[in-house]
């Protein structure tokens, strides 16, 4: 087993007048959990494509599990598992046919093919389905099957590009569990994802890529300290402008304040996070303002990639080359999905 | 993971002939499960041999031949076997939208092996098919004239036209990635080949500019072949004929249906 699940360098990829990756560096331990965030078009699936040798970069190189994906890819095949952006399982086999067919394609034996779908089968909740047609599944239980298929063979360096999209709560969280425990026995994991949680919850390193290019590295900790300051969370009562509760704590802030005028709260970056609240009290009762509640709280990832991209993690959904998008939009998005948990 | 070791070892030539044998059953499967391809491989060619038979069985009179069916039923082959090559181009162009060929890209398979294991489903479908058509083509009077080893001849002779058609459809799925798409560029040459071939009237009964591009329509070609193999007559020369052209196609659908398969990813 080499030191390095993945080693990527200059990994560079145009589609016509379209630059994906432009320079990409990467670097995965083995054991560890690699988390990619970016909006979408940012070449996240590009990037896991060549990865999983489906695409030859360029410009550049990668080494996965040991091996160069462009010279050797048939090693680099045996020993990794991808799940793609669709659940690409057969909708007229059964759940444990596709598994084990996946799995046979793997070279294991028919027996070892059978014992490891129905193994899988059970810990991602798919057992009592297990002989239905996929036709009969819902969007989340394929998309379980699907992860399920990448997992047949025990990969040592599992890819999974937005693993979660379309899943409900519950089978994400069955799904963290499952990946928490295969990381937990060895298994390196490159995870692409829009959702910050997921890569909080997940990976001990995050990048961020934005136009092909990483624009951020370091754990999820480090990234949110890049964010800045600490956020002031106010929530505006009835019948009060919370524009004027901007206005009003502006000067407290070391940042422009976001104003979300549908949930009437406004976000504010503040560098001395607890020293400033005796200021901002001073600030309202002289200004005559209320507010209905009050929360210090560390920048989300949300807001640290905002803060890195000017763009919400999500703002730029299947438009493409769109580097302008309304900034007043973007904030507001950003104050609503920043809500504290 | 409760003690899972890599059990993983790519597995070199016994690898790809396993691999071969689990798309086909994967592609056997659907067969029986999916209505239309199951339509596609039994009403199709039952309704094909009924309609023509009876249809234009009374109005054309081949010199020579006593029985229309006798005449008609290899033509019929080539177009049920045609149509359902069809499916295999939707089939294909399918798993590139649904990421189904991005997954088996990312096994330890080679790359034909996919595009192999469908046709070979093709091939026992079309097994099937042919069988199917002699079955009830004899119901209503075919009898094959040149013995038994000839009649297997034809057999085989038609399976193996479906491998041309199969990489055919495999091609235009890749290159066409749209299934509905793909599905009528697959259907669109069978039906123009068809009608202007000798699969339902003689060539000589064609207007004159008509016929020399029916005789070199494979269709005829082929069909030629099969009249031989079961009417009888001098089978060497017309039998050649259309493995060349089977040869022909093979040599240029396979290795471009394996390019581009290698190079295809979905959207």
């Amino acid at each position: 087993m080499p030191d390095m699940a993945i080693v990527a360098e200059g990994l560079g990829k145009r589609f016509g007048q379209v630059t994906a990756l432009d320079g990409v560096d990467l670097e995965l331990p083995a054991g560890g959990v690699l988390g990619v965030l970016g909006p979408n078009g940012a070449g996240k699936t590009t990037m896991v494509r060549i990865l999983a040798t489906l695409l030859r970069p360029d410009s550049g190189r990668a080494v996965v599990a040991g091996f160069d994906v462009a010279r050797r890819p048939e090693a680099v095949r045996a020993r990794i598992g991808l799940s793609g952006q669709y659940a690409a399982v057969d909708p007229f086999l059964t759940g444990q046919e596709n598994l084990i067919m996946i799995g046979r394609l793997y070279g294991l034996s028919r027996r070892r093919a059978r014992q490891r779908a129905v193994e899988l089968g059970g810990r991602l909740g798919l057992a009592e389905a297990a002989r239905r047609q996929v036709r009969t599944y819902s969007g989340g239980m394929r998309r379980r099957l699907d992860v399920a298929a990448s997992l047949i063979a025990a990969p040592s360096v599992l890819f999974l590009d937005e693993p979660t999209t379309g899943l409900d709560p519950q089978g994400r969280m069955a799904l963290w569990q499952v990946l928490g425990e295969l990381t937990a026995a060895g298994t390196s994991l490159l995870l692409t994802t829009q959702y910050i949680e997921e890569a909080e919850r997940l990976a001990e390193a995050v990048v961020i890529i934005d136009r092909g290019r990483v624009i951020a590295r370091g754990t999820p900790g480090e990234l949110r300290a890049r964010a800045g300051a600490d956020r002031l969370e106010l929530a505006c009562p009835p019948g009060q402008d919370p524009r004027r509760l901007a206005a009003a704590l502006a000067p407290v802030g070391c940042g422009e304040p976001a104003v979300d005028e549908q949930a009437r709260r406004v976000v504010l970056p503040v560098a001395d996070g607890t020293g400033i609240l005796s200021e901002v009290a001073g600030r309202l009762t002289a200004a005559g303002l209320a507010v209905s509640g009050l929360a210090l709280r560390r920048p989300t990832l949300e807001e640290a990639f905002l803060a890195l991209t000017g763009q919400p993690s999500a703002g730029r959904a299947g438009t493409g080359p769109d580097p302008d998008s309304e900034p007043a939009a973007a904030a507001r998005q950003a104050g609503g999905s920043g809500s504290p948990r | 993971m409760t003690a899972v070791t890599a059990a993983v070892r790519p597995g070199g030539r016994g690898l790809a002939r396993v691999s071969v044998a689990v798309i086909t059953g994967r592609n056997l499967r659907r067969l029986v499960r999916v209505p239309t391809l199951l339509a596609f491989a039994t009403v199709q060619p039952v309704l094909f041999v009924l309609l023509f038979t009876y249809a234009f069985g009374g109005a054309v009179h081949v010199p020579g031949v006593t029985r229309y069916i006798d005449y008609l039923l290899p033509g019929i082959f080539v177009l049920a076997i045609g149509f359902g090559a069809s499916q295999t181009g939707v089939a294909i162009a399918e798993d590139l939208a649904t990421g189904m060929i991005d997954r088996f890209r990312s096994l330890p398979i080679p790359a034909a092996a996919v595009l192999a294991g469908r046709v070979a489903a093709d091939a026992l479908r079309n097994l099937f098919v042919t069988g199917l058509m002699i079955g009830v083509g004899a119901a209503i009077g075919f009898r094959f004239h040149a013995g038994p080893a000839a009649g297997l001849a034809a057999v085989g002779l038609a399976v193996a036209t479906g491998l041309a058609f199969s990489w055919l459809n495999l091609l235009l799925g890749l290159a066409i990635r749209d299934a509905e798409s793909a599905g009528l560029a697959g259907l669109f040459p069978v039906v123009i080949l068809f009608f202007t071939s000798s699969a339902l009237v003689p060539v000589a009964t064609m207007p004159g500019w008509l016929q020399a591009f029916a005789k070199a329509n494979p269709v005829t070609v082929i069909t030629g072949a099969l009249r031989a193999l079961s009417l009888g007559g001098p089978t060497a020369r017309p039998v050649t004929e259309a493995a060349a052209w089977l040869a022909c196609l093979l040599v240029v659908t396979i290795p471009a249906a394996v390019a581009s398969y290698r190079r295809a990813t979905s959207c």
